[in-house]
């Protein structure tokens, strides 16, 4: 008999930071509407202050471990960490989006509502517990991303940015739905930890199509959400996307949909397949080896491809696919039975540190650029360091911290992930990584170079406003704090447990 | 009683027609039909899955799919205008504005 549940059931406490979030956004959209179109300024503080609001409450239930909504919803360290991530980029995307906004003449109130609505996605993906939370989360994620990619319409680029993102957006959201429905069909359930105990069935039992079946809805995933953290087969959307999109808008997306893309990956990896192996008795998943594979691709391309680049944005979307590498290089350490507490914890302390870091070369890039979008090629930065000094070394810092120097963040994630790849056995991808490390030096220094040793008439950065300037502040806060005292972001990763086995 | 395996294959091939449609259509309306048909062969394999196995699950995922799916078209369609008004064409071929 089915029963009506009460409210009590469902456990709205634990969901508080997101569904705050979600709620609030829902209420700015309408606020929006009575606010003057010259006071604009004021939907972005109250955005501001909303996130602010989330955090602390996230905060104040960091160590809670619970789950709601009947058990699709699940809070646990892992999610709020996560949520810390995407809280401090969206904080950050909106200082660096209101004087942006302004200038581009595209200052449009519907704006920050959106930002938050993505923000609540990514946090979905987090906390889910369910395919069908990470399918809802990861449309949450990306239908606003369309809007907001196309915001600087009737500009063509822009517009082209949008509805490239629109279609294989969706088009990865149908390969991931598909593989969703195959891995129902194998397991009978949506239910992440349930699939998990179902898988351990199959496996122990030899020759049944749900194998199959199963094998196939977790490859139809894993294409799904490749495509959203531009990792290589899947990435060729990425260099116009984030090109064509205003520069607050590719920060954004730059690291709030990676953010999710990887939550959905090691839920959905390390908590529902963890034991799938084609033979009983392997210690391996039988998806590490495909994930390495991707891994290496996208370590390769991402670094060799940027080289190539002359325009900043784009050079930053190859990096950023280079450090989607980076990441995936933890996801297959974590098919290794038993190492994939430590994977997860290196993959969202990799994540905080590439935050920081690429939040902070996008403002940079963003106070250089022209109010028609222009002026964001590399050779734009010749001579910022005269006319800019404090920016450019902002800017040095950040692009060591990109390449992996130690005493910057982006060196801490590094380390950890090459750790729990060594101690997985993936020997080959770690060696990758870190040839590859060292080839990504050559296009990061060379914006080091154009700042300081070439001649030549150093940009005024008119786009350096106070918001922007305080955006760069932060980041470069957390780019040296963390890369000098490591601990404050691993005491945090400390606690994260996500499989259900221990080894 | 037809069996799941004939839905599934069914599914199947109108996921591979949708997923050929978006790699082989020009026109952008076309390409998010065929996106569409993606979405409603997973549809039907879930309905399909959810009658195997007695439960409801698959269900309910039909119906956020549904629902998801009509606020894509939203946005896609609103986006498809736009670019429509610039340029007065919606062949993605055409889209090469950033090349490099």
């Amino acid at each position: 008999m089915f029963e009506v549940p009460v409210l009590a059931d469902l456990n709205l406490g634990v969901t508080l930071p997101s569904v705050f979030l979600a709620l609030y956004a829902t209420v700015l959209l309408a606020v929006d509407i009575f606010i003057p179109s010259e006071h604009k300024i004021r939907t972005a503080w109250l955005a501001l202050a909303g996130i602010v609001v989330s955090f602390v409450l996230n905060l104040m239930t960091y160590n809670t471990v619970d789950s709601a909504f009947f058990g699709m919803f699940t809070a646990d360290p892992f999610s709020a960490f996560l949520n810390i991530i995407s809280l401090v980029t969206a904080f950050i995307s909106i200082l660096l989006s209101v004087d942006y906004l302004k200038r581009a003449g595209i200052e449009r109130g519907e704006f920050y509502p959106l930002i938050l609505f993505t923000t609540t996605g990514i946090m979905f993906m987090g906390h889910a517990n369910d395919l069908i939370v990470i399918f809802v989360g990861l449309e949450l994620l990306s239908i606003p991303l369309y809007v907001m990619a196309a915001l600087r319409y009737p500009d063509l680029k822009s517009e082209e940015s949008g509805i490239k993102y629109f279609i294989l957006g969706a088009f990865a959201s149908a390969f991931f739905v598909y593989g969703s429905a195959l891995i129902y069909g194998a397991t009978g359930t949506t239910n992440l930890p349930e699939i998990f105990q179902s898988v351990s069935v199959i496996t122990a039992t030899e020759g049944n199509s749900s194998m199959m079946i199963l094998l196939m809805g977790a490859g139809l995933a894993i294409v799904g959400l490749g495509f959203k953290v531009a990792a290589v087969p899947f990435h060729m959307w990425t260099p116009d996307v984030y090109e064509g999109a205003p520069t607050p808008v590719t920060a954004f997306m730059s690291v709030g949909a990676k953010i999710g893309g990887f939550a959905a990956l090691l839920r959905i990896l390390i908590v529902g397949l963890p034991m799938l192996v084609i033979l009983d008795g392997q210690t391996t998943a039988a998806w590490q080896q495909t994930i390495a594979l991707i891994a290496a691709a996208t370590l390769i391309i991402g670094n060799l491809v940027a080289i190539a680049q002359t325009n900043i944005k784009r050079m930053l979307a190859y990096s950023s696919i280079a450090h989607a590498g980076y990441v995936l290089m933890a996801i297959a350490a974590a098919g290794t039975l038993g190492i994939g507490d430590k994977a997860a914890q290196s993959a969202v302390v990799y994540l905080m540190s590439y935050m920081f870091t690429n939040l902070g070369a996008f403002a940079v890039a963003l106070a250089i650029e022209k109010n028609d979008g222009t002026g964001t090629n590399i050779s734009d930065f010749v001579g910022l360091g005269k006319s800019k000094p404090a920016l450019a070394l902002m800017m040095t810092v950040f692009m060591l911290s990109l390449t992996g120097i130690p005493l910057t963040s982006g060196f801490i994630g590094k380390w950890m992930v090459f750790q729990a790849t060594m101690e997985s056995g993936l020997v080959g991808l770690a060696i990758v990584g870190v040839v590859t490390s060292v080839a990504s030096a050559f296009y990061y220094v060379r914006i080091i170079v154009n700042m300081f040793l070439k001649d030549g008439e150093g940009d005024p950065a008119a786009g350096a406003t106070q918001y922007v300037n305080w955006a760069v502040y932060v980041s470069f806060a957390g780019t040296v704090l963390l890369g000098i005292f490591p601990f404050l972001m691993l005491n945090l990763a400390n606690p994260i447990t996500l499989a259900v086995i221990a080894p | 009683m037809v069996g799941t395996e004939a839905y599934v294959v069914l599914s199947m091939v109108l996921f591979i027609l949708g997923a050929m449609g978006v790699l082989l259509r020009r026109n952008a309306i076309l390409v998010f039909m065929s996106v569409e048909l993606m979405l409603n062969a997973a549809n039907l394999a879930l309905v399909a899955f959810a009658r195997q196995w007695g439960a409801s699950d698959g269900h309910l995922f039909v119906f956020f799919v549904i629902t998801v799916a009509a606020a894509e078209v939203a946005v896609g369609l609103a986006l498809i205008v736009a670019i429509f008004r610039t340029k007065k064409s919606i062949d993605i071929d055409e889209l090469h504005q950033m090349e490099g």
